[in-house]
C-alpha cells in the first residue's frame, strides 16, 4: 500500500513540475536583456501569400542583423491564426519578442497587459511620437492610456472598380454616393455579372463595412462609457443598407454570402464582379493577373456630398501595428527592431511593397505614394477615416455583430426577407451576448 | 503484447524459480530486491504511463474545472493564477435558459443531440449493411473493402476541406450534380450557410465515421461460426431471419462498444464543423464543441467556456454510465 502511495505521489509531483513551467504567464514588467543577440518576430500576412511575405521581409531582417548584430527569426502567420497564437502566447508567457497586430485588436490586447506600453521614454527610443500620424497612433490603444503598439502600415478602404465593365455598361465615372452605386449596379448586374462583391462569411469584413455605414447614419456601436449600443436606429439602418445590396437591390451575387477567403477578389479579377470595397488590393490583383490599367480606385461612397468627417466618414482607420511582448528577453533589441521597422527608409520600402500608406509622416513624402490608388487611400486616411471603437471588448464586438451580419447575409441569399425588425432582432441578440 | 509476456512467464515457471525464492545465486536473473519484485515493480513499470496520463488528461482537466470557477477574461489571462473567483456564476449563466447565453447553449446542445443521433445511427446502419453484404465471397470484394475504408484513412482536415469545396454554392460539385445535372432543385442551394448546413454536417460526419463501424462489424462477423447459418438455412430460415436471429444477437457485444465510442466521438467532434464553417458556425449547425470554442477563444471568456465544458463532461459521463449500466445488466440477464 505504501508503495502505491509513493508511486502515486511521485507521479503527481513529476506531472506538476512539468506543467509548472507553462502556467500562469509571467509577472515581469518590461522584459529583460538575457538574450541580446536574437529576436523572434511574428509578422502578419500582408502580401499575396506567406511565402511572398517571407521573401520581402528576409532581406530587410538581414539588413537589421548587419546593423546591430541581432539575428531575427521570422514567422509569417496567417490572419486566421494570428489572434489565437497571440492569446496562447499571452497565457503561457511563451511568445515572440516582437509581433504585428491588427490595429483593431490594440485595446483588447492592451487590456491583457501582455504588451509593452509605449510611454514617452519608449517612444523617444524610436525617434519620438511626433514622427507618426495622429490617427494612426489613436488606433494603437484605448484613449487616455499609453499606446500598446506602434503603427507600422496604415490602410484605408477604397472602391476598386473594373474599368472595362464600367465602360461596357455605359458608366463614365465611379459612383460617389450609395444611390449612384445602386443605380450603376443595376445596369451592370445581369448576364451572370454582378456589380459589387462582399465577403459575407468574414466577420471582420462585415464589421468594417457596417461600422462605416453606421457612422454615416450617425451611429456608433458603443457609447462614451464603452457600453454597446448595437440596436440604435442608425446601427440598424446601417446593417440593413449593407445587406440590402443583396436582399433588395440585387447588385451582389447571392453566393457572396458564404465568401470568407477573399473569393470576392477572385471574382473581381475574373471580371465577374465590377466593384469591391477593399484595403490596398493592388498586389492581390497583380497576383491574379490583372494589369494596373484594368482597374480604377475611387473613395468609398457616402450617403450624400463628399467624404469628410462625422457622417461623411467613408473608411475605418485600418492598419497593422508592431508591438513588443512584455516577456521578451531582449527588450533593448526589440526596441531597436521597432525603430528599424519604423525608420523612414524601411517605412517607405515596406509600405510601397505592400501597397499601404506609411504612418510615419516623413515617409509619406515619397513620390511612390502619389500614385492614384495610394493617393485615394492617403487622402481617405487624412480626411475621412475613423478608428473602430478602441474598447477592451472589441473582439467580442467583431464576433457578435459580425455573426449577426453573416446570418442576415444567409437570409438574403436564401431569398428570405430582410426587414428592419429582423435586423433589429439579430442586433439585439448580439448585444445580449455582449452583456455577459 | 503477448510476445513480451510469454517469454518472461515461461522463464519464471521454469528453471529459475528456486533461485528467485532463495535469493542466493541466479545467473539468469538480474538482482532485484524481493520487496520491489513482489510489490513495487509493476507500479514502477506503470509509472511513465501514469505520469503521462496525469499530464495529458487529468491535470488539464482539473485545471479546466478550476478555471470554470474563475472570472478568467482577457484582463487576467496573462496571470491567470490571480483571476478573481466567480463562485458558481459561470455555471448559473450557462444554465439560465431564459437568458441569451443559456438559450444559445441549450440550442447548441439540442442541435448536437440531433446531429449525434443521426450520424451514429446512420453510421451503424451503413456499417452493418456493408459488412453483411461483404461477408459473401465474390469477385472484387477486397477492392470494395479497401474503397470503403478510404475515408477512415484520409487526414480529417484534407477530407473536410474537400467537402467544403464540394458544398460551395457557386462552384461546388454537389450543386452541379443536384441542380445543373439532375435538376432536383429550382435554384442552387446553400450548404454552408442557413438551415442546409445541418444536412452538410451530417453527411460529412457520416462519410467520415461509417467506415469505422464497417471495420469493427466486419471483424465481429468473422467470429460468428458458419455452422449456425448452415443449420439455420437447413431449418428453413430465410436471410432476414438469419440476420435477426443469428447475426444481430452475435454482434451485440461489439455493438455495445461501437455505439458508445461513436457517440462520444461524434458528440465532441470539433474538426468537422470547424473546417466546414470556420469560427462561427451557422445556427442550424452550431455544435457544442464549436459553441464552447467560441465562448472561450473568440469572446475571451475562458471561465464561462470552461463551465460549459465541465457541464458537457458531466453529461457525457452520465450518459456513458447509464448506457454501461443498462447494457451490462442486459448482458447479465441474457447470460443467465
Amino acid at each position: 500500500m505504501r508503495t502505491i502511495r509513493a508511486a502515486a505521489a511521485v507521479a503527481v509531483v513529476s506531472a506538476l513540475t512539468a506543467i509548472a513551467g507553462c502556467g500562469g504567464g509571467s509577472s515581469s514588467e518590461g522584459g529583460s536583456n538575457e538574450s541580446p543577440k536574437t529576436l523572434t518576430y511574428w509578422a502578419s500576412n500582408q502580401g499575396p501569400n506567406i511565402e511572398a511575405d517571407k521573401k520581402i521581409l528576409t532581406p530587410e531582417l538581414k539588413k537589421f542583423e548587419e546593423q546591430t548584430g541581432i539575428k531575427v527569426k521570422l514567422e509569417v502567420i496567417p490572419w486566421s491564426d494570428l489572434l489565437n497564437r497571440i492569446l496562447a502566447a499571452t497565457t503561457s508567457g511563451q511568445g515572440p519578442d516582437v509581433l504585428n497586430i491588427g490595429n483593431t485588436w490594440s485595446a483588447s490586447l492592451q487590456a491583457t497587459g501582455a504588451l509593452l506600453p509605449w510611454d514617452q521614454k519608449n517612444f523617444d527610443a524610436i525617434g519620438g511620437r511626433d514622427r507618426f500620424v495622429d490617427s494612426a497612433v489613436a488606433s494603437a490603444g484605448a484613449e487616455g492610456q499609453d499606446p500598446a503598439a506602434v503603427p507600422l502600415y496604415s490602410l484605408a478602404y477604397a472602391l476598386y472598380y473594373n474599368k472595362k465593365m464600367f465602360a461596357d455598361a455605359g458608366i463614365s465615372q465611379p459612383p460617389a454616393t450609395w444611390d449612384e452605386l445602386v443605380a450603376d449596379g443595376k445596369k451592370i448586374s445581369k448576364d451572370g455579372k454582378w456589380a459589387l462583391g462582399a465577403e459575407g462569411g468574414n466577420l471582420s469584413n462585415n464589421i468594417h463595412q457596417v461600422f462605416v455605414l453606421g457612422k454615416q447614419h450617425g451611429a456608433d456601436f458603443f457609447d462614451k462609457s464603452g457600453k454597446p449600443t448595437f440596436t440604435s436606429d442608425g446601427a440598424v439602418a446601417a446593417v440593413k443598407q449593407y445587406v440590402d445590396f443583396m436582399a433588395k437591390d440585387k447588385i451582389i451575387a447571392p453566393g457572396n454570402a458564404e465568401y470568407a477567403q477573399n473569393q470576392s477578389l477572385q471574382d473581381f479579377a475574373k471580371g465577374k464582379t465590377a466593384m469591391v470595397l477593399w484595403q490596398a488590393a493592388a498586389s492581390t490583383f497583380a497576383s491574379q493577373g490583372m494589369k494596373p490599367e484594368d482597374w480604377g480606385v475611387a473613395p468609398v461612397p457616402v450617403q450624400s456630398g463628399t467624404p469628410g468627417a462625422g457622417q461623411n466618414t467613408n473608411s475605418m482607420v485600418a492598419g497593422i501595428n508592431i508591438a513588443v511582448f512584455k516577456n521578451t528577453k531582449n527588450v533593448d533589441g526589440a526596441k531597436k527592431f521597432v525603430k528599424f521597422m519604423t525608420s523612414d527608409e524601411e517605412q517607405t520600402l515596406l509600405n510601397k511593397t505592400f501597397g499601404a500608406i506609411p504612418p510615419v509622416k516623413a515617409a509619406q513624402e515619397d513620390p511612390a505614394f502619389e500614385a492614384p490608388d495610394l493617393k485615394v487611400l492617403r487622402d481617405t486616411l487624412a480626411t475621412s477615416a475613423a478608428p473602430l471603437p478602441q474598447v477592451a471588448n472589441e473582439s467580442q464586438f467583431e464576433t457578435t455583430v459580425g455573426t449577426a451580419v453573416k446570418d442576415l447575409w444567409a437570409d438574403a441569399a436564401a431569398g428570405k426577407p430582410v426587414t428592419t425588425e429582423s435586423v433589429k432582432a439579430a442586433l439585439t441578440k448580439a448585444q445580449q451576448q455582449m452583456a455577459q | 503484447m503477448t510476445a513480451t509476456v510469454t517469454p518472461s512467464s515461461g522463464h519464471k515457471a521454469g528453471t529459475s524459480e528456486k533461485t528467485e525464492n532463495g535469493g542466493a545465486r541466479g545467473p539468469r536473473l538480474p538482482r532485484i530486491p524481493d520487496r520491489i519484485r513482489q510489490g513495487g515493480l509493476p507500479y514502477l513499470l506503470l509509472l511513465p504511463a501514469v505520469v503521462l496520463e496525469l499530464l495529458i488528461h487529468i491535470i488539464p482537466m482539473v485545471i479546466g474545472i478550476w478555471v470554470s470557477f474563475r472570472q478568467l477574461t482577457q484582463f487576467f489571462i496573462r496571470n491567470w493564477g490571480n483571476s478573481p473567483s466567480a463562485g458558481f456564476d459561470n455555471y448559473k449563466i450557462a444554465i439560465d435558459f431564459d437568458a441569451p447565453i443559456g438559450q444559445a447553449l441549450l440550442h447548441s446542445f439540442l442541435v448536437t443531440c440531433a446531429f449525434t443521433v443521426l450520424s451514429v445511427g446512420l453510421s451503424w446502419l451503413f456499417g452493418v449493411t456493408a459488412a453483411i453484404m461483404l461477408q459473401e465471397n465474390f469477385r472484387g470484394r477486397s477492392i470494395l473493402r479497401t474503397i470503403f475504408l478510404v475515408p477512415y484513412a484520409l487526414p480529417v482536415y484534407a477530407a473536410v476541406i474537400t467537402w467544403a469545396f464540394m458544398f460551395q454554392h457557386d462552384n461546388g460539385i454537389i450543386n452541379h450534380v443536384l441542380h445543373d445535372q439532375l435538376g432536383l432543385t429550382d435554384k442552387p442551394s446553400f450548404w454552408l450557410i442557413g438551415n442546409n448546413s445541418f444536412v452538410a454536417l451530417v453527411v460529412v460526419s457520416l462519410w467520415k465515421s461509417w467506415p469505422f463501424a464497417f471495420l469493427m462489424l466486419m471483424a465481429a462477423l468473422q467470429n460468428i461460426p458458419r455452422d449456425l447459418y448452415e443449420a439455420a438455412s437447413i431449418d428453413g430460415a430465410g436471410i432476414w431471419q438469419q440476420i435477426r436471429k443469428i447475426t444481430l444477437p452475435s454482434l451485440r457485444p461489439v455493438n455495445q462498444v461501437l455505439v458508445l465510442v461513436l457517440f462520444l466521438w461524434t458528440f465532441n467532434d470539433f474538426n468537422t464543423p470547424y473546417v466546414l464553417f470556420g469560427k462561427s458556425a451557422p445556427e442550424a449547425a452550431d455544435l457544442i464543441s464549436i459553441h464552447i470554442y467560441q465562448s472561450s477563444f473568440v469572446t475571451w471568456n475562458f471561465g464561462s467556456g470552461s463551465a460549459m465544458s465541465v457541464l458537457l463532461l458531466l453529461f457525457l459521463l452520465l450518459v456513458t454510465a447509464v448506457y454501461l449500466f443498462l447494457t451490462s445488466r442486459g448482458r447479465k440477464g441474457s447470460d443467465v
